[in-house]
């Protein structure tokens, strides 16, 4: 079982947070922070698989992480799951980021959550892995937004045009600072198939 | 319309949206609350409105709001408004919200069952699925009991993306209503076998993580699981598996025995690291596994080292570490495999990654020995001297302790170097673990005789340096070894030299500063130290210096009198007391040494920590009542005294946590010292030079020196560990030089024999001869008479999955049913596909026979002489069996039908475990027709097999199956018990119900059936679902089936856009001979007052050995009037006020010769028509349903002597009268 998955950046903002078990709002921000505190001390080159927080889970649970430019995203599981299995499915996960927002970064990540909710929830369902295959994930996350599309249709474009207009008028949104390449490919580990 | 729209639009265009929030968010980097706060009040507001696209708004942003750590429950209401638009953009926003901050807690959460009952049966897969993923987050045990039956008929969705999800949700169903599990297993197991790659991965998902928590219950599924393990090529499945067999292995050895192999080919073969991985943890789990008498054994353990070093050598990080792991599996059980690669896991301890360096400290547990333990130890003392991080340096510590003490100081032939270590570790700074040292301490120094006086005059060194240990008071720091030098001194002071010096070494002023339970210990163990001080003196005959070591103690006693610790207090003033008596005797030049040493004889013996919980209750005990009335507790709870030696008790118990009693102690002294300084009578404690430890409650404000420590601390004078490493070598070449003339002698002898043996036994020679340099006497812990120590106790009564442990194997009962709203049973009950049915009978068969085998075992122990009986005594179950059968008759009925295909090989665990290779496709013959004569091979090859291990593994297995068996058995009368019961109030009113089936025979040809129940779309109005279930009844493959109805002008087959009219609908399966499946069609209606039959064709290929043909079915298919009803549960206030609008027309029904009873009626007329009881008065009950388009039935249903009358009203005359119809017809078939 998947306990909780995390996404923050270097600095410990957090960018998405799933918890497959129920905590108080105080106690996720606790964890966010206790995991963020155990993660970025780490080295680049050292293993990517940590034991134990104090708050989240106990002697059973690992947090399995990875770091790609600004972002971590850490993964927080029992014994029941492979720990090399999780690397893959963090790799798949920012694969499939980057294909549907094109080139992700964190920016997407910060301005976007629901959709890398809606992405995630196709790939992890209650804790448990639903979908590793990256074209399926994908096709179903397609499927969902042309539906989204079509249900605005003439209502949402004036919606979606002043949005733009607003993106537009604010020097702040620079879709050119792309805060780093996101696709790291994973050294040593063979593709998981 | 549309203008309107529009212009609802434009206005919302200035609200605030997520990607305005977060901008905002970001600009407002200083007053991020207050902006926050802003927002939400705007939320808030938005909220209010009636347009659902700003409340989905809305939502949205509470949802990144709760993100940031904001409590957003107060909208949970608004949350389920917008989960229940109809639109998927709201919904899906709706749900997310809810899946990040629903749990069990929230109140409005029971609002949503309808809705997602609603979003469940959606004709949009998309809405289903956002539905499962938002519930999978939020489920409730009261949703999992009244959404259970929807999400299995979910399971055989006609698309795979719902039905994976459906699978994977059913686990979180089972943890929050156990009472699923049964009825949801079998058609969970089919999903094993989906066509669909994701169903099939989620079902092994489910299963396994269902099997994780209570393996024993799956171990019948083993076949099942092989063979998906030898067929998938999916590494998420593979490993899934692979972890499965990990986790069953331990429980039935022969199943080991036969995964081993294929385990190798996939090590060999396979490139993923991942699956590689788990293979070697499944074989090492194996090998455990597996008793030692297995040949090929160390072929596959060397194959497991081998690879895991690859994997430690590798430059990637991440295997290392999980190489480690693995390794320190393999430890366990065969320590002589690992301990070859010493030098790689030293190599690791000076990796730079801490996460490896505490993997090869869990390795280096298992890797010493008597020979190498003091250069291992000698190792890590140089870690702990370099490391960094207290937290790595705890470890560190705790590994040295737990190495050297491990298996009862096993490896520990110089205690005096223990002892010196220990020592040398109290100069850690800052470590929590002060506990564990001293804990150490004590144990050695109680346990090991011979070692007291060396550990006393250690220990009297510590107390002499006690300030340089005492400057951390922090609880669990390293000043608590202190205590135990205490301790110790006081105790064993016979074997100090210079007992006065030590007295005043503990009467110090300055141990007023350390925590009061080692004051306590402090001065509890001056008196001791005293008395053999006076004892030594009075025999010296030294009367003034007695009388001048008595004054001391009168002197120095007050200051613990003044101790603002209760405990210290208590003891300082009674032990000044008896001094102060002392001293008057002593100047009436009475000798008092003996009497004052008689107070403390006799000898403290170790105490096993679980005796306490051993030792019997007497007779007539009783420990719950009351000695006295209970006091009303006035006492502040810090009065209560302290258990005097509670410090030692806990040696093996965790460490507590610190900030916890801190914090409380800061709490408490608070309100102590309010209490306090409100009461007039309290006299506030003068000033004395003594610091009182309530002050130091204050030490914040005391400047501390840092004190620099680059300069490694020395204690003076104390002894370092190195020299005894030293002392001991020496030792040991004495002791080698002294053996070698015995062994020249030795190895001419053994020149006789093989080279090799030779080299093992000088081998082992040298590292078990090592004698210890003192004549160890390790004491062992008391225990009350007759106790053993066990492990039982252990176990933790509030697991969890613990209502997971379910019986699987067992049929079905009645009991065994989803609650369903709708008074559907579930289909998995009622075995609606005669195949279902067999298959529970064939597991039902399976236990029967494990049982048996089982019985046997255990008969065989008694005496051998039963081995005739065996084959009698199997007719015996067998007959059982049948005595058991009858309680559910529908699925007998369905039995007795031939099964045209055997079940498949998983029918028979243990004879597919004992048989070494049989190919699949043969064994069902054999299996079901000889039931009793065949499990004779099984129980031989375990026979053999068991013979050939030791004689110790024997007894165990043994003890262990007699225990099961003994488990079944009981199980078993449990069960006939039940039955029997059933049977015998089968004259009684509340009878229980019959098994029902909606599912009518469609068509039937002798290659297939069609059985299909058609229900009303809760959700269109124009839409009905029809459910077939194909069944296989040939024994050839079955594929492109294809189905196809004729369509009326009325009722019309959904068909995927772009197909015409006169297409068919592809089902989205293949049926393997005696296999069924569920598939499910939509039809849209358009009037439904009358019923309609539709003539269709079904079209398939029928695949055998020869070659394919192509056949079809024709089948005529009837939407009865009550397909159109929906279950709809209405109270009794809106049913009255119904029947008085007077819209409704009237009909009325009497039915004559009805026997059966008045509740098994009503449960007919619930289920088959699909109403629902609104009230039931003795004989007589009003019942109400709606069709799918909103037209209410209500009866009245009354019954007299053998006749019922119905009387009815609806608002469409015609769909009544239509309805009554189809009543009488049920009843008219049934009578």
């Amino acid at each position: 079982m998947i306990k909780a998955i995390l996404i923050f950046n270097n600095h410990g903002k957090p960018r998405l947070s799933k918890f497959y078990e129920h905590y108080s709002e105080d106690t996720e921000q606790q964890i966010i922070r206790e995991t963020f505190h155990l993660v970025s001390k780490r080295d680049e080159n050292v293993c990517n698989f940590l034991e134990g927080g104090m708050l989240i889970g106990g002697s059973d649970n690992k947090l399995i992480y990875r770091h790609y430019a600004t972002l971590y995203f850490v993964f927080c599981v029992d014994s029941s799951e492979s720990e090399l299995g999780i690397l893959d499915l963090i790799q798949v996960f920012v694969e499939t980021l980057d294909k549907c927002f094109e080139n992700v970064c964190e920016l997407d990540l910060i301005f976007h959550v629901d959709k890398v909710h809606n992405i995630l929830a196709e790939m992890v369902m209650g804790g448990m892995v639903l979908e590793t295959n990256m074209n399926e994930i994908v096709t179903q996350v397609d499927a969902e937004n042309k539906m989204e599309k079509s249900e605005a249709g003439l209502a949402g474009a004036p919606a979606r045009a002043v949005s733009a207009v607003k993106n537009m008028n604010l020097p702040e949104m620079p879709r050119n600072i792309n805060i780093g390449d996101i696709s790291i490919k994973v050294p040593n580990l063979p593709s998981f198939k | 319309m549309a203008l309107k729209m529009v212009k609802g639009s434009i206005d919302r265009m200035f609200d605030k949206n997520l990607q305005d929030l977060v901008r905002g968010i970001r600009n407002h980097k200083e007053d991020e609350a207050k902006f926050i706060s802003a927002c939400i009040d705007e939320i808030k507001h938005e909220l209010k409105q009636d347009n659902i696209a700003v409340k989905a708004n809305a939502v949205c942003k509470l949802t990144y709001l709760q993100m940031l750590g904001y409590d957003v429950s107060w909208a949970a209401f608004n949350i389920i408004e917008v989960m229940s638009s109809s639109k998927f953009t709201f919904k899906r926003i709706g749900y997310l919200a809810a899946s990040q901050c629903f749990h069990e807690g929230t109140d409005v959460i029971m609002l949503t069952t309808n809705q997602i009952r609603k979003d469940l049966s959606s004709p949009n897969q998309y809405d289903t699925g956002v539905a499962l993923t938002g519930l999978s987050c939020f489920v409730t045990p009261d949703l999992a009991r009244d959404l259970a039956n929807d999400i299995m008929t979910l399971m055989s969705h006609t698309k795979p993306y719902i039905r994976k999800k459906a699978v994977l949700i059913m686990y979180k169903v089972f943890l929050k209503y156990p009472e699923s599990l049964r009825p949801a297993f079998p058609r969970l197991k089919e999903k094993l076998e989906d066509p669909d790659p994701g169903v099939q991965s989620a079902a092994v998902n489910v299963i396994c993580e269902l099997a994780r928590r209570n393996p024993k219950n799956y171990l019948s599924l083993a076949p099942l699981f092989f063979k998906l393990m030898t067929s998938s090529t999916n590494n998420w499945v593979l490993i899934k598996i692979i972890k499965l067999f990990g986790a069953l292995t331990p429980l039935e050895p022969r199943l080991g025995k036969k995964l081993i192999e294929p385990l190798t080919n996939l090590i060999h073969s396979t490139s993923a690291m991942s699956l590689l991985y788990e293979c070697v943890n499944t074989v090492i789990a194996v090998l455990i596994s597996l008793s030692s008498g297995m040949p090929n054994h160390s072929a596959s353990i060397q194959l497991c080292v081998q690879k895991l070093r690859i994997l430690i050598e590798d430059s990637d990080q991440n295997l290392k570490y999980l190489g480690l792991l693995a390794m320190s599996k393999i430890l366990k059980t065969h320590p002589k495999s690992v301990q070859s690669h010493k030098d790689l896991i030293l190599q690791c301890l000076d990796d730079k990654d801490e996460s490896i360096r505490l993997r090869a400290l869990d390795l280096l547990y298992g890797m010493v020995s008597k020979k190498n333990l003091m250069e291992i130890v000698k190792k890590l003392m140089i870690h702990v001297d370099k490391a960094e991080g207290t937290t790595y340096r705890d470890e560190l510590l705790t590994k040295i302790i737990d190495i050297c003490s491990q298996s009862n100081y096993q490896y520990i032939t110089n205690f005096e170097w223990y002892i010196s270590i220990l020592v040398e570790l109290t100069r850690l700074e800052g470590t929590r673990h002060g506990h564990l040292i001293a804990s150490q301490m004590l144990d050695v120094a109680i346990r090991v005789k011979a070692i007291r006086s060396f550990a006393v005059s250690q220990m009297a060194m510590l107390l002499d340096n006690a300030h340089l240990l005492a400057g951390n008071t922090q609880r669990n720091g390293i000043c608590e070894v202190l205590y135990a030098a205490a301790w110790i001194c006081g105790e064993f002071s016979e074997h100090l030299e210079e007992p006065m010096q030590t007295l005043e070494a503990v009467l110090r002023p300055k141990v007023t500063t350390l925590p009061g339970h080692i004051q306590a210990v402090y001065v509890q163990n001056a008196v001791k130290l005293f008395a053999t001080v006076l004892a030594r003196q009075e025999g010296a005959g030294d009367r003034q210096a007695a009388q001048e070591t008595t004054e001391l103690l009168i002197e120095k006693l007050p200051q613990f009198v003044q101790s603002s610790d209760l405990e210290v207090q208590e003891r300082a003033s009674c032990i000044l007391q008896l001094i102060k008596y002392i001293q008057k005797l002593q100047a009436k030049e009475v000798s008092v040494s003996e009497e004052v040493s008689a107070l403390f004889s006799g000898e403290l013996n170790p105490v096993a920590p679980k005796a306490q919980k051993k030792v019997p209750i007497p007779d007539g005990l009783d420990l719950d009542s009351w000695i006295n009335k209970p006091l009303r507790e006035t006492e502040s709870e810090d009065e209560k005294p302290r258990a005097i030696f509670h410090e030692e008790e806990p040696q093996h118990s965790r460490p507590r946590l610190p900030e916890i009693d801190e914090k409380e102690l800061a709490k408490r002294r608070e309100v102590r010292k309010q209490e306090q300084a409100s009461n007039p009578f309290y006299i506030k404690s003068s000033p004395s030079p003594q610091k009182c430890y309530q002050e130091t409650a204050n030490v914040d404000h005391i400047p501390v020196v840092q004190i620099d420590l680059t300069v490694p601390l020395k204690v003076p004078g104390m002894p370092m560990s190195d020299q005894y490493v030293k002392l001991e070598e020496d030792r040991r070449q004495k002791q080698k030089q002294d053996k070698k003339k015995d062994k020249k002698k030795k190895k001419e002898k053994e020149k006789k024999r093989g080279k090799g043996r030779r080299l093992d036994s000088a081998h082992t020679e040298s590292e078990e001869d090592i004698a210890p340099a003192q004549s160890v006497d390790i004491m062992t812990e008391e225990m009350p008479e007759n106790a053993l120590p066990s492990d039982e106790d252990d176990k933790d009564p509030n697991d969890p999955y613990r209502a997971l442990d379910i019986d699987l194997d067992k049929p079905l009962v009645d009991s065994d049913k989803l609650p369903v709203r709708t008074h559907r049973p579930t289909e998995g009950l009622k075995s609606p596909d005669p195949m279902m049915g067999v298959e529970e009978q064939g597991e039902k068969k399976s236990s029967k026979k494990i049982k048996k085998d089982k019985e046997r075992k255990k008969s065989k122990e008694e005496k051998k002489k039963k081995k005739h009986r065996k084959s009698a005594s199997g007719k015996e179950v067998e007959e059982e069996g049948q005595v058991e059968k009858p309680a559910p008759p529908a699925a007998e009925s369905e039995s007795t039908a031939p099964p045209a295909a055997p079940p498949t090989e998983d029918s028979d665990l243990d004879f597919w475990l004992s048989s070494a290779s049989v190919p699949s496709q043969s064994q069902p013959e054999l299996v079901d027709p000889a039931p009793s004569s065949e499990p004779e091979e099984p129980k031989d090859e375990e026979e053999r097999e068991e013979s050939k291990s030791s004689k110790h593994k024997k007894k165990k297995h043994r003890k262990e199956k007699e225990e099961k068996s003994k488990k079944k058995k009981k199980q078993h009368q449990d069960e006939g018990a039940a039955e029997s019961v059933q049977n015998g109030t089968l004259e009684e009113e509340e009878e229980p119900l019959p098994p029902m089936s909606n599912y009518s025979l469609l068509a039937e040809n002798s290659d297939i059936k069609m059985v299909c129940d058609i229900q009303g779309n809760l959700q269109d109005g124009s839409q009905v679902v029809v459910s077939v279930i194909f069944e296989n009844k040939g024994s050839s493959f079955l594929k492109s089936m294809e189905f196809n109805v004729m369509d009326s002008l009325n009722t019309k087959l959904v068909r995927p856009e772009g197909a015409s009219v006169h297409d068919g609908i592809a089902v989205p399966f293949q049926l393997p001979p005696g296999v069924s499946n569920e598939a499910r069609f939509v039809f849209t209606v358009q009037s439904i007052i009358m019923p309609q039959k539709l003539k269709g064709t079904l079209t398939f290929i029928v695949k055998t050995e020869d070659g394919s043909s192509h056949e079809k079915l024709d089948f005529k298919l009837l939407f009865t009037c009550t397909s159109y009803l929906i279950t709809t549960p209405c109270y009794s206030d809106a049913f009255a006020k119904l029947l008085e609008s007077g819209e409704l027309k009237m009909n009325c029904l009497k039915l004559e010769g009805i026997t059966m009873p008045f509740h098994h009626l009503l449960a007919k007329i619930c289920f088959h028509h699909h109403f629902s009881v609104v009230e039931r008065i003795d004989s007589c009950s009003s019942m109400y349903s709606r069709s799918i388009q909103g037209h209410h039935v209500c009866l009245l249903v009354k019954t007299g002597d053998k006749s019922v009358s119905i009387d009815a009203k609806c608002d469409e005359p015609t769909l009544l009268s239509n309805v009554l119809d189809e009543i009488k017809l049920t009843f008219a078939v049934t009578c």
